[in-house]
């Protein structure tokens, strides 16, 4: 257990972070005021990205140790452990976490109504499931909390949800629970091959056998595509996207996606290096169907949430991409595109929100020219498409850049078929701000709309500052996960390179 | 003291005989009921650490039996609770009501205790016996008498399998010469290769398949559920089935050597009873029927627990069981009391229950999750330890079937859920459950997370009872 390292200055920080809002929760179950709901969730998130903050000063930036580490052993019979940890691939993602509930809290405070506590009660078990996803190093763990998430995030959209919030609801569980499935197959299998230990970091670079990998691939793929979701496992994806409140919106694009691409970093590629490296070109492949999929599909909605989803599959698109060239500008790349994606979408939705909440109405027609009434909306607006095809001096700029200069680096003709994606980027969020800003000459009647109130202001601001903070000047943010993602290519192109040896030794 | 819990049974069982002679008012028989139910369970409590051999050894009283009627008296007991008010049943044939519910589960209590093939088969008459009757006790003001029907049903199908399970027994009698369970079965075990003694096995297992509802024994279960009072169903969806499993295991465990002609049938009978449950399960409009056909389902992955013939995957097979009684009984207290007057409850009758009852759409939904196998509910961790014994045993194959029937599990689950939540309520009135009811629904709430979160103590408690009987 030589990859963990107890940090003696905080002992049970990432501990407090999963049950600070878990006993929130617990709380507020048993309140009968929607005001103070509001302002106790609000408190709890906040308290929550506070006491985060300490993890990015006392990280480690030289080691791809897990860090932080706690320990207790939960059931014993079964060798269960609860154990937590976080590396360079997941302390940026528990950060966009912990930072962006409060603002989900504040982007609910007028738009739920009914049930506010209830509401609020989901979206801090919602907290809890994440952070302890990102952070779990057992598999049980991990599983466990991975298919706990489902319940709160099916009821945000199933109570509080659009018009076909039954259909998307139902969608949203039956493809996720479906595609994990097999995943508690495949952890089970490797839990027997691996002395009956669920430990994660002792399942990595093991030698399994190439059959036996492949299906364990196969089961990972499953599950994590769908989440991600790849093209064409996305058709969950819109649904939910539309149906679901903003906050729900924002906590799926922003953290719940990660999850998948999270999962392909942190157990497909270190627990099956053999499969991955066979099966890589056809998930490069299909990356490439979402980004260009995803690109035309945007072009053609009418409907602003739909589109922003649309766009989601070919970003997320560009992220697996970034993942399995598998070199370190790529997934470097990729693992900072997740985090733009989440602000850049998450500050997406949120406008959406803010328009529908004074229209009532999602359909980009019912939303034209609002940029004479509104003007501080269409200007945060107009930095969020700007990041979203990522225009330079923004964040996904940095991201986009450095996986197409991953795939340049692994082949020139993917990163070719890549770049109309990039184009059509351009194109759909163009053409949506333009019509939101602009309109034409027969825009509906604008000038009762009330532009943002300092509430919104408060919410949108910091997404802001993000997009240009990462496109300005990421190098801290490269910095922090360099490590981790170099180690994780030494192992694998070492692994590769033992293996390569012991073919040669046996052919000889 | 060795034989207290049967005893207060049989006694409570005079006693409220003798409440039927007079005529008693409702209430007072009710507040009886559930009196000499905590005394029941309070004798399980008491002898819970009693071991001994009865009636010419015939009766074996050690930890595993104990667990059981612990378990047996506690979810009687939370029946009596919730279905205090057993609405579905006319009021001058209460005290007769709970005779027989208190004659079956002494029944039950017996069969767990029995190491004798007549005893067994004594016991589960027993026990069968006084269900027969209690199925068709409920309120015949409706023009249709289904009630009737469903206990004809039970009992047909019922005595075919005592029938198969007799015949079995006599196959054994005729190939050791003996009626002693642990005599029978080591002889039995140096002739796994003649079919006469798998067959024997077989049909004797087939009387307990019967109770817990395992394919090809499954038939009566849809319409038996529908027919009997709501009250009734969640007694026979639950308490036989605590006893069904520990008989099984006490077969199961003393076959050893070369059983594995018997492993295949019981695999057979597993994958059949999950995919005949969930997929009978998927359209199904009366809740009781779904939650019968979804019992069916669980029934087989009881069965992964037994099959792999070792000591945890017996000890997981209590858990399991244990979990699946409360998950069952949190869904049948809903259903009691969202019932107005006994009728049986449709799925589309739960419309808009959050409304309608905060708490009871809550117990709803946890139960449910929980059955679906949704952490961190016990039904995960159930399911989990289930198909991690199997796996380790090398039945991949029956994992990964197991696995996909977990997903098709959900829909149907999921729906109502969905019904409960997502639905107005339209015209159905407000339902408030009694303090009595909310406590148990709370209690049942608490135990379904808590065994979820830290199965280790109840494990390692349900290890300890099976290693009594290896």
């Amino acid at each position: 257990m030589d990859q963990l390292l107890i940090n003696p200055d905080y002992p049970h920080i990432l501990s407090t972070l999963i049950f600070l809002p878990l006993a929130g929760a617990i709380l507020l179950l048993f309140v009968r005021n929607e005001y103070f709901a509001r302002y106790w969730a609000l408190g709890i998130t906040t308290l929550t990205a506070i006491l985060s903050i300490p993890l990015i000063n006392a990280f480690d930036r030289s080691t791809s140790s897990y860090q932080f580490v706690e320990q207790v052993t939960w059931v014993k019979s079964l060798n269960i452990q609860y154990v937590v940890g976080i590396d360079g691939i997941s302390i940026l993602l528990v950060m966009l976490t912990t930072l962006i509930m409060p603002l989900c809290v504040l982007a609910s405070w007028s738009y739920i109504k009914t049930r506010v506590q209830a509401f609020m009660v989901c979206l801090l078990i919602m907290e809890c499931a994440m952070l302890g996803v990102f952070m779990a190093l057992d598999f049980i763990l991990f599983y466990i909390l991975w298919e706990a998430m489902l319940i709160p995030m099916y009821m945000l959209i199933a109570i509080w949800g659009g018009p076909r919030k039954i259909y998307a609801s139902i969608k949203f569980f039956l493809y996720t629970l479906a595609g994990s499935v097999m995943l508690l197959v495949a952890i089970i299998w490797l839990y027997i091959h691996n002395g009956y230990s669920f430990f994660i970091p002792d399942m990595m670079w093991q030698n399994y056998s190439s059959t036996a990998q492949i299906f364990l691939f196969l089961a990972f793929f499953l599950a994590f595509a769908i989440k991600v979701p790849m093209f064409p496992f996305h058709t969950w994806l819109p649904a939910a996207h539309v149906e679901a409140p903003t906050a729900g919106s924002v906590i799926l694009a922003s953290v719940l996606l990660k999850m998948g691409t999270y999962g392909f970093l942190r157990f497909a590629i270190p627990i099956t290096p053999e499969a991955t490296m066979t099966l890589a070109p056809a998930i490069l492949w299909l990356s490439i169907a979402g980004i260009i999929y995803g690109g035309f599909t945007a072009l053609a909605q009418s409907d602003m949430k739909k589109l922003i989803a649309y766009s989601s599959v070919g970003h997320m698109g560009f992220v697996t991409l970034g993942i399995f060239v598998l070199n370190t500008a790529g997934v470097e790349g990729a693992i900072l595109q997740m985090i733009n994606h989440g602000i850049t979408t998450g500050a997406l939705f949120l406008c959406i929100g803010m328009i529908y909440e004074r229209t009532h109405s999602r359909e980009l027609r019912d939303a034209t020219g609002v940029g004479k009434h509104m003007p501080i909306f269409v200007t945060f607006l107009t930095f969020f498409s700007l990041s979203s095809f990522g225009f330079p001096a923004t964040n996904s700029f940095v991201g986009e850049f450095l996986i197409l200069a991953g795939t340049f680096e692994h082949n020139i003709w993917l990163a070719l078929a890549a770049i109309p994606g990039a184009v059509l980027a351009a194109a759909y969020m163009l053409r949506m701000l333009q019509k939101i800003v602009w309109g034409g000459t027969d825009n509906p009647d604008q000038s009762w709309i009330s532009d943002l109130n300092l509430r919104e202001i408060v919410t949108l601001a910091p997404f802001l500052f993000f997009v240009f903070w990462i496109g300005l000047g990421a190098e801290p943010f490269i910095n922090i996960i360099h490590v981790s993602v170099e180690n994780l290519l030494n192992n694998y192109h070492g692994f590769h390179n033992q293996v390569a040896v012991v073919t040669e030794l046996i052919i000889q | 003291m060795q034989f207290l819990p049967e005893l207060t049974l049989l006694g409570a069982g005079l006693v409220i005989f003798i409440a039927s002679l007079r005529s008693t008012g409702a209430a007072t028989t009710r507040n009886l009921a559930i009196g000499l139910g905590s005394a029941i369970f309070g004798a399980t409590l008491l002898s819970a650490n009693q071991t001994g051999k009865l009636f010419f050894d015939a009766y074996q009283v050690d930890l595993f039996s104990q667990v059981f009627k612990m378990l047996i008296a506690g979810a009687m007991l939370l029946v009596l609770l919730f279905g205090q008010k057993l609405k579905g049943i006319p009021e001058k044939i209460f005290p007769e009501y709970y005779l027989f519910l208190f004659m079956s589960v002494l029944g039950l209590m017996m069969l767990v205790s029995s190491v004798e093939l007549l005893s067994i088969f004594v016991a589960l008459e027993l026990s069968s016996f006084a269900v027969y009757i209690m199925v068709p006790m409920r309120d015949d003001s409706g023009k249709f008498r289904f009630q009737m029907e469903a206990g004809i049903k039970y009992l047909l199908f019922g005595v075919t399998a005592t029938g198969f399970m007799l015949f079995g027994m006599s196959y054994m009698y005729g190939l050791t010469g003996s009626t002693e369970l642990s005599v029978v079965i080591t002889k039995l075990s140096t002739m796994w290769d003649t079919p006469a003694a798998v067959i024997a096995m077989m049909m004797v297992l087939s009387g307990f398949f019967y109770k817990l509802a395992i394919f090809p024994f499954h038939f009566w279960v849809p319409d038996v559920y529908e027919g009997a009072s709501n009250e009734t169903t969640a007694f026979i969806a639950s308490v036989p089935k605590l006893a069904a499993v520990a008989l099984l295991i006490r077969l199961v465990s003393l076959i050893s050597g070369d059983g594995q002609m018997i492993v295949n049938i019981l695999m057979v009978c597993a994958i059949a009873s999950m995919f005949y449950g969930n997929l009978s399960a998927l359209v199904q409009k009366d809740i009781k029927r779904m939650l019968g056909f979804s019992g069916i389902a669980h029934a087989g992955f009881v069965l992964l627990g037994i099959l792999t013939f070792q000591i945890t995957g017996y000890a997981n097979a209590i858990y399991y069981i244990v979990g699946y009684v409360l998950m069952n009984l949190a869904c049948f207290l809903v259903i009691c009391s969202v019932s107005k007057k006994g009728e049986n409850v449709m799925i589309e009758d739960l419309s808009g229950l959050h409304k309608r009852s905060p708490i009871m759409a809550f117990t709803l939904a946890v139960g449910l999750f929980a059955l679906a196998g949704i952490p961190p509910f016990v039904g995960f961790m159930g399911k989990f330890m289930l198909l991690a014994g199997a796996l380790r045993e090398g039945y991949l194959l029956i994992v990964i079937l197991a696995a996909i029937n977990t997903a098709i599990a959900i829909y149907y689950y999921l729906s109502v859920i969905r019904v409960t939540y997502c639905s107005s309520p339209e015209e159905r009135g407000v339902i408030t459950p009694s303090i009595l009811t909310s406590a148990t629904s709370v209690f049942l709430l608490a135990i379904i997370v808590f065994m979820g979160v830290s199965p280790q103590c109840f494990i390692d408690y349900a290890s300890a009872a099976v290693q009594t009987i290896m």
